[in-house]
């Protein structure tokens, strides 16, 4: 297996990295170009940035962040957040972005993701999956689905996903460590990557969740700076988790 | 570069793959990319998507050709993840797809760990870490270097190959390309 991942999660909002409680109050916090180089050289194995503007006249200002974040980075980075055709996730791709994640779009349209699969290959198609109780919620962990977490990814894989980003919305802002037993129950049932999301607080959580999952997202517990990440890295390493040599 | 003439890069572009990435990383190295894959000091041939559709934009655009020809005459290329696998004789991606046959081998897919296999892995002989993702991989005699027990890196005559994205690999990845250059 390749080594550990781990990736810093970014909101972003017309064009601008933000940062606020549960999409209120967003307060711009900086340019994403600058703030991916910025993690990127503390470490980071790779980037997700999400879009949170449900509205669509951010999307032409999301493509032209994409350009700019692929000028400034080295490493790979994903794009979520409003995807809902192959022409817009193509169109994302040939932007610079390496991937792509679909959630609420997936959820309705489940031919989406064998679509985006043909057309992308399963390498760049990421399913997110937004779990409470074990139970998929859509629209940003809203509106619960009836489905079981679990199914979903099962299905999601055989439609060509080629990896499964897993959120518990239980955990998810807790800083109490990450879901463990929902993402034991995902990670064994597909053969595709798993990356956990939501709850990390401390070192001791993002190791414990990387013995179950590929990698883990990061995203409060990095927010106040890409300093934090070195430091977590440098605690991770002396745990004994084998991340890269970033050098 | 010791030239003082800056190098030329083509990028192939058959309308799949990133192609932008791996020009931003070449203009990075100082280089002029170009769209000149016979002339260019280097050429390079990215690829991310399926065998098929890749060989089918190749085609559609006579860059197949331009390949071949390239190869018989010596001068420099570099295959990149996809790009590697298609310059193999054939892949059994979508039921077989044939290549380009530059180098001996097949691509096959990969068995055993999670697939698609995502993620950084270190390199032998080397020991950097470099960033993969892909399902299918190469079996060829011209294999170079290793990873996991995966062809990373395979070489013939002018030719080299890589399965790991050097565009994305950071430090690495950079100090790759830049030897890469050297030799073109």
């Amino acid at each position: 297996m390749p080594l550990p991942r781990l990736i810093p999660c970014l909101d972003v909002d017309h064009g601008r990295v933000v940062k606020g409680v549960r999409f209120a109050a967003l307060r711009d916090v900086g340019d994403p170009g600058e703030l991916g180089a910025a993690y990127s050289d503390a470490g980071a194995d790779e980037l997700v940035f999400l879009d949170v503007s449900a509205t669509t006249e951010g999307r032409p200002l999301l493509l032209d962040l994409v350009a700019r974040v692929a000028d400034r980075l080295a490493i790979p980075f994903t794009v979520g957040g409003g995807i809902r055709t192959v022409a817009d996730a193509a169109a994302l791709l040939r932007a610079g972005a390496d991937k792509v994640a679909v959630n609420t779009a997936a959820l309705e349209r489940p031919a989406l993701i064998g679509e985006l699969a043909a057309a992308l290959g399963s390498q760049a198609v990421v399913l997110a999956i937004d779990a409470s109780g074990g139970e998929v919620h859509a629209r940003a962990g809203t509106k619960p689905t009836g489905r079981r977490a679990t199914d979903w990814a099962r299905e999601g894989e055989a439609a060509g996903a080629g990896e499964i980003l897993l959120t518990s919305i239980d955990a998810d802002g807790t800083r109490e460590g990450y879901d463990l037993a929902l993402t034991a129950a995902v990670a064994d049932v597909v053969s595709v990557p798993v990356i956990a999301s939501g709850g990390a607080g401390e070192a001791s959580h993002i190791a414990a969740v990387l013995e179950l999952a590929q990698a883990a997202l990061l995203a409060s517990i990095v927010h106040e700076s890409p300093a934090r990440l070195g430091a977590l890295r440098a605690e991770l390493l002396s745990r004994g988790v084998l991340l890269r040599d970033a050098a | 570069m010791t030239a003082g003439r800056r190098k030329r890069v083509s990028i192939c572009d058959y309308g799949a793959g990133n192609v932008r990435s791996v020009a931003v990383a070449f203009r990075r190295l100082g280089v002029e990319v170009v769209d000149d894959p016979l002339g260019a000091d280097l050429c390079v041939l990215p690829g991310v998507g399926s065998a098929s559709s890749a060989m089918a934009g190749l085609r559609q655009r006579g860059l197949d050709e331009a390949l071949r020809e390239r190869f018989q005459l010596g001068r420099p290329m570099l295959g990149i993840c996809l790009g590697l696998q298609l310059a193999l004789d054939e892949s059994e991606e979508d039921g077989g797809v044939p290549g380009l046959g530059l180098l001996p081998g097949r691509a096959v897919r990969l068995r055993g760990g999670r697939v698609p296999r995502i993620g950084w892995s270190t390199v032998e002989p080397g020991g950097d870490a470099f960033y993969f993702a892909h399902s299918y991989a190469a079996l060829t005699p011209a294999a170079t270097a290793h990873s996991e027990g995966v062809v990373a890196e395979a070489r013939l005559r002018s030719f080299v190959g890589v399965q790991f994205h050097p565009e994305k690999s950071g430090a690495a990845g950079a100090r790759f390309l830049e030897r890469c250059l050297s030799h073109a």
